[in-house]
């Protein structure tokens, strides 16, 4: 394995790093490549963005709104204050991610303000106004988790805060008084106006745990055992952990009500268990219990059980007619149907038509006036995101960034798998927003930090000198 | 941990790939599946909010949007309405689309596949989505001599070129005005539907394809007589026992010939004479030694059985399976079961015509984009040869006699030879007779086909006949196109 990035030149990365101060000033003296890759790439993002807003007005309302374009602007100066923060305090971090996020947003932002104007909202009515003003509070969040988040192997300290402060916020919404039903799951707290989903930041908080954890444990997760039938299964005290896990998703999925956090949860939970520990046999067990409970979920709960029907037959008349049936799932497939191969083009498709069209819908929305190719893009966007993490994973050398950096990655790529898949029916449609495109502010709050945390980790990955490659095969 | 970080990778780009697959085979695949389903009022919106291209005669239009002042942007005006209803159908926002408007629907609208790189083109300067405009091949003074020549009369005419199978004509009355239905008020529409729906009339049906098909009386003896000849069992000289009446096998049923006479007054008569007299006990003989399995292989290769796309879907007529021999006598001479679009007897008329090949009937012309080049313009077709040229000669000798000196006098023009068979078939004891002409002219250069049908008796109850109310109208198509 090597690393072929354009990385520091070799000197800088053999001097000895005595304390952080140093690091920074090495950094500032040498030509900043990925600095100024990352500059070029998110001007482009920001012009993408600037461009959809811009088409969106003229497709829907025929004239500029130069207020919205000006709100845009100071979205556009914040990612340019990120990528300044970058400079100084993560200079070797990934070029790729911040542009990335940045497109993804602002394209969700655009079709969502989009939506609004199919509607006829105007000001704070319209959701795409207060989505910018989530993207800019998550924006903010993130930087600051840059600046005092220096070096991840902290976090590591705080892995069993971490686990609860996860399952806290998991089990927040089941609290009478402040937790809150929306459309049939309940997912969401209360407090005065503000309405927050906290299991959106949980499964940050879960993920540092799992690390955490796993990266204490895997010696022994991944040694000792009996063997059955070709397979090292876990000893029964090794089997706690997975437990505690499978009971919480079971516990979302009963009483929250919601199977896509359920099965969130859970497969980012396998995949890190099974990345510290080389087991197949965890994951093997692990999707037995869930699978298991899911199924007996299926037959006694009347929702999960509506939701295999209206994915199955989506449409029969009878599951489309369904209070909670395929009708929206139907409409959104015929609005990507009608946007084809290459769209209808922004403001000139119907996408108001699908219930939910600029939250759990907004992929539909996108594939209707972006096309196929749009789309297309939008899940290249994702799986560079992905890849990006998972390289951090490849290269770092402590135990817990690895663990962590692939954790943050794939919850991100089970997410779009869960929601993208829902919407065009390769499984069941769940609840689940869609990573930095959707409306909601929690969700963004969370994504960006769990960009910040991969710039972060990446930067560390780059900076270390890579003495010995050490390769577990 | 990097083999399990790798196999994670792959994990992962597999659920991207089906994410891939997935919006594929939706935004690609099954599209088509998805505009189609009824629940999908996408494809509603999408017909009006595009400039639904014209329906043209000879660059005229008969259907065409203008911009209206209102959320669909564009209305549907029918210049002449009641004329050409029939061949345009009606186009509505809730309640279907009919004819033309509703067969050509993706083309007028502009979404068919072959208007795909329009479409990338339109969407690349901004243009307004247009749709193509379609042309037929209906003959505006055709089409005006048919109707004029129905006048009140309920009933059909259809003319078409029997060398190509373009349709000149197609007249159904009592028509309708599909300006009513194209109205952007949906309660409105409702209201003139179930009225046009209730009328006993029915004038949205279009006669010459469609509806409760009709019993093809005398004209049925063509097929008859092209069977018994163009199989080689008899020729046109074969004669027949020529009694004034005669009782059907294992039956009480008496029948006669019309005027209750003999057929000419000799012994016996010849297949040429009944048809030129178009009596019925010789054709009731003839029906029973030819066999009902030989006349149904030619109904089929007529076309029986077969719905026609004009593009409009047409009824399949149908003949009349294990019938005893009292019911295959009666069919002979079209009574008992056949029952036929006037489509279908012009389509008999056309093959004769046409040296007996049948041409598929159609009404296209060619499909025009909005940057005028052609997106589809259709050669004529061959569906079947169901008989020989020979046959074809003999027959047309015959049908000519049948105009020149026999029963279908009333369609004669001066100075051309017109071929023809009248039919006035019955439809029970106290019912008014079906009034039928179907031919061609002129006998030795076919230019068109024509079938006519009046129904009712043409008013007259049972005393009208096939020659005195159907022939006169033929005659007035016939020459409209004669003197084009």
């Amino acid at each position: 394995m090597s690393s072929t990035d354009a990385a520091g030149p070799t000197l800088e990365a053999a001097a000895p790093r005595v304390t952080m101060t140093e690091a920074i000033t090495i950094k500032l003296r040498t030509p900043a490549k990925l600095r100024n890759l990352e500059l070029l790439l998110l001007l482009v993002a920001i012009g993408i963005t600037g461009a959809a807003v811009a088409l969106v007005q003229l497709g829907a309302i025929g004239e500029l709104d130069l207020t919205i374009i000006g709100y845009g602007a100071g979205l556009g100066m914040l990612a340019l204050g990120m990528h300044v923060v970058l400079r100084i305090t993560a200079p070797d971090a990934d070029p790729f991610i911040l542009p990335i996020i940045v497109t993804l947003n602002g394209l969700g932002v655009a079709m969502i303000y989009r939506l609004d104007l199919a509607e006829g909202y105007v000001g704070w009515e319209m959701a795409g106004v207060r989505q910018m003003v989530w993207t800019a509070i998550a924006m903010v969040i993130a930087l600051a988790v840059l600046l005092i988040v220096r070096n991840h192997r902290v976090l590591a300290r705080y892995r069993y805060v971490a686990m609860l402060v996860g399952i806290a916020l998991l089990l927040l919404p089941m609290l009478p008084g402040i937790g809150q039903t929306i459309n049939g799951a309940r997912l969401w707290i209360q407090v005065g106006p503000f309405s927050f989903q906290p299991g959106e930041i949980g499964k940050i908080a879960l993920a540092v745990f799992f690390a955490g954890y796993l990266m204490t444990a895997r010696e022994s997760l991944s040694m000792v055992g009996r063997t059955f039938l070709g397979m090292r299964l876990p000893r029964g005290r090794d089997l706690g952990p997975i437990l505690v896990v499978w009971v919480a998703a079971m516990a979302v999925l009963v009483f929250q009500r919601d199977l896509g956090t359920s099965l969130l949860y859970f497969g980012l939970f396998l995949v890190m268990i099974y990345v510290a520990t080389g087991r197949l046999s965890w994951v093997l067990l692990g999707l037995t219990l869930f699978l298991g409970g899911a199924l007996i979920a299926a037959q006694t709960l009347g929702y999960v059980n509506n939701r295999f029907a209206a994915w199955l037959g989506a449409f029969e008349q009878q599951n489309y007619d369904a209070i909670g049936g395929s009708y929206q799932l139907v409409q959104g497939m015929f609005g990507l149907a009608d946007g084809g191969l290459i769209g209808t083009g922004l403001g000139q498709g119907r996408p108001d038509i699908v219930p939910l069209a600029e939250s759990d819908f907004i992929v539909a929305s996108l594939g209707e006036e972006l096309g196929l190719v749009g789309l297309f893009a939008i899940l290249g966007l994702y799986l560079l995101f992905v890849a990006r993490g998972f390289r951090i994973g490849f290269n770092g050398t402590d135990d817990f960034g690895r663990l962590l950096a692939v954790g943050l990655a794939f919850v991100v790529a089970l997410q779009v798998f869960i929601v993208i898949g829902g919407v065009t029916r390769v499984i069941p449609l769940t609840g689940l927003t869609t990573p930095f495109l959707a409306a909601g502010g929690s969700a963004l709050v969370a994504n960006w930090i769990i960009a910040a945390l991969l710039l972060r980790l990446s930067d560390t990955v780059r900076h270390q000198p890579r003495l010995v490659v050490t390769d577990d095969e | 941990m990097n083999k399990e970080l790798r196999r994670i990778s792959i994990v992962t780009l597999a659920m991207f790939l089906a994410l891939f697959v997935s919006t594929s085979v939706i935004q690609v695949f099954a599209v088509d599946d998805l505009r189609a389903d009824p629940r999908n009022v996408r494809t509603l919106y999408a017909s009006y909010s595009a400039e639904r291209g014209p329906i043209l005669l000879s660059g005229q239009p008969i259907a065409e949007s203008v911009a209206v002042d209102s959320v669909f942007e564009f209305l549907r005006v029918y210049p002449e309405p009641e004329l050409y209803a029939p061949v345009t159908g009606y186009f509505t926002l809730n309640q279907g689309n009919t004819g033309i408007e509703g067969a050509f629907n993706d083309f007028l609208t502009g979404t068919a596949n072959e208007q795909f790189l329009d479409q990338l083109g339109a969407l690349v300067t901004g243009q307004r989505p247009q749709g193509a405009a379609v042309q037929l091949t209906i003959d505006p003074v055709v089409q005006q001599a048919a109707a004029e020549a129905m006048g009140d009369l309920k009933g059909a005419v259809i003319a078409i070129e029997p060398a190509t199978g373009r349709i000149l004509a197609m007249v159904s009355t009592p028509s309708f005005d599909p300006n009513r239905l194209s109205s952007h008020s949906t309660s409105s529409v409702l209201e003139a539907y179930d009225q046009l729906l209730a009328d006993p009339d029915d004038p949205l049906v279009n006669r010459t394809i469609a509806g409760d098909l009709y019993f093809p009386g005398s004209t049925f003896k063509l097929l008859v007589a092209a069977a018994a000849i163009d199989s080689g069992q008899f020729t046109s000289t074969d004669v027949f026992e020529n009694p004034p009446q005669l009782q059907l096998p294992l039956s009480t049923r008496v029948i006669t010939n019309s005027g209750g006479s003999t057929c000419g007054g000799t012994e016996t008569v010849s297949i040429e004479t009944a048809l030129r007299l178009s009596c019925n006990i010789p054709f009731a003989e003839l029906g029973l030694a030819l066999g009902q399995d030989t006349i149904d292989d030619y109904a089929t290769a007529f076309g029986f059985g077969t719905a026609f796309e004009v593009p409009m879907t047409a009824t399949p007529s149908t003949y009349p399976q294990d019938m005893d021999d009292a019911q295959l006598m009666l069919s002979s001479f079209g009574q008992f079961d056949t029952r036929v679009t006037p489509l279908q007897m012009a389509l008999i008329s056309a093959a004769i015509a046409n040296g007996g090949n049948l041409m598929q009937p159609t009404l296209l012309d060619r499909i025009i984009a909005p940057d005028l080049s052609i997106v589809q313009q259709p050669d004529p077709v061959l569906v079947s040869q169901p008989i020989t040229r020979t046959t074809a000669e003999t027959m047309t000798r015959m049908m000519v006699a049948g105009v020149s000196n026999g029963v279908a006098s009333n369609a004669r023009i001066e100075g051309v030879d017109v071929a023809g068979k009248t039919g006035t078939a019955e439809n029970g004891a106290d019912r008014p007779y079906t009034l039928w002409f179907t031919g061609f002219a002129p006998a030795q250069n076919p230019q068109v086909a024509i079938a006519v049908v009046v129904e009712d008796g043409g008013g007259r109850g049972q005393d009208g006949s096939g020659n005195q109310i159907a022939a006169p109208i033929a005659k007035r198509v016939l020459e409209a196109v004669l003197s084009r």
